[in-house]
């Protein structure tokens, strides 16, 4: 598609890649040509530190149906995750 | 000779783009003396990568220099797939700033002494709508060849300050002949928005061919990806060359 359509997530959270860890303050969610996932579209998410130099950043590229497993997935463990914690 | 002599040179190297910057680019020329034709070549949203510089040598193969400007040079340095992602998150190339890379790559490849004169473009995806901005914006393409370039078309929603035209509506300033390659199961640009700037091109009465490939979707020269259909990429590329040998070369082609 190369649409350059990008939805843009505030984050607050860290996350690790070969460097080390590093603070996680947005992600970049877009439904385009990934560049390695050996796909025609990918649902690439690239969460970054600082927007103006994404080199920093964990970048996934994921197939459409597991993009959406991980959606559920996130939502699971997030309301399991809520329950245990109150209880 | 037989068999006859094949050689070509392919390198990094710099040149002039927009506001006269400094543009890192991918250069691929055959060896011998010419005149060879010129063709720049405009790489999709994932970047300056191993795939395009591909096709750029397959060019120089074929007796045009070819030259593949880095669109995200000024996003730089760092791996394509780094760049190309900054300039995502950025909104994309700036309109302004593509035309002004054009020009300057396809005055560089007139300036070689192996030129012809005549310099001709091709670009894919997103390149493919940069192809029918910048044939429409400059008069110094000969030929221009788009490969399922979406958004040609926008809606309002789509038009952005970094691309703030839909290409389409360039249409009476389209300068030279465009060849059009689209797969019939694409989504962007689909079937019908290539109709409705075919449509177009003949209301200006502009020189084109647009040829639509069943079976085959988005991205289909892709020999990398699933979505590479080898029967109609073959075909297809055989219309680019022919498409190139008329207006570049002046041959007469069936």
């Amino acid at each position: 598609m190369c649409t350059w359509i990008v939805e843009k997530a505030p984050l607050s959270g860290s996350g690790r890649n070969s460097d080390g860890w590093f603070s996680v303050r947005q992600a970049n969610v877009t439904y385009d040509h990934p560049c390695h996932a050996p796909l025609d579209h990918a649902l690439i998410i690239d969460f970054v530190e600082d927007p103006d130099r994404v080199a920093q950043r964990v970048a996934v590229e994921l197939t459409a149906d597991s993009a959406r497993r991980l959606v559920a997935s996130i939502n699971a463990a997030l309301a399991s995750g809520d329950e245990a914690h109150e209880g | 000779m037989y068999p006859p002599y094949e050689g070509q040179i392919a390198e990094t190297m710099t040149y002039r783009g927009h506001h006269g910057d400094e543009v890192s680019a991918y250069l691929a020329r055959p060896l011998g003396p010419g005149p060879f034709p010129g063709v720049v070549v405009l790489h999709h949203m994932p970047g300056w990568d191993e795939g395009t510089k591909e096709i750029t040598r397959k060019l120089a193969h074929h007796c045009y220099v070819a030259i593949c400007p880095n669109l995200h040079h000024r996003e730089g340095p760092g791996a394509p797939d780094e760049v190309a992602a900054l300039t995502r998150s950025q909104g994309g190339v700036p309109d302004d700033r593509l035309v002004g890379d054009v020009d300057g790559a396809a005055s560089y490849l007139r300036s070689m002494p192996v030129a012809s004169g005549k310099v001709g473009i091709i670009g894919f995806c997103s390149g493919g709508r940069q192809v029918v901005l910048a044939a429409s914006r400059l008069t110094s393409l000969d030929a221009a060849v788009d490969c399922w370039g979406g958004r040609v078309i926008a809606a309002p929603d789509q038009v952005t300050e970094r691309q703030p035209v839909a290409p389409i509506d360039l249409t009476a300033d389209l300068a030279c002949p465009l060849l059009g390659i689209f797969g019939a199961d694409d989504r962007s640009p689909t079937p019908e928005q290539v109709a409705e700037h075919e449509e177009a091109l003949k209301r200006h009465g502009k020189t084109y061919e647009f040829h639509m490939y069943d079976g085959a979707g988005h991205g289909f020269f892709a020999t990398d990806r699933p979505g590479y259909r080898p029967v109609q990429a073959t075909e297809a590329w055989g219309e680019v060359f022919k498409w190139y040998a008329r207006y570049l070369s002046g041959e007469e082609v069936q």
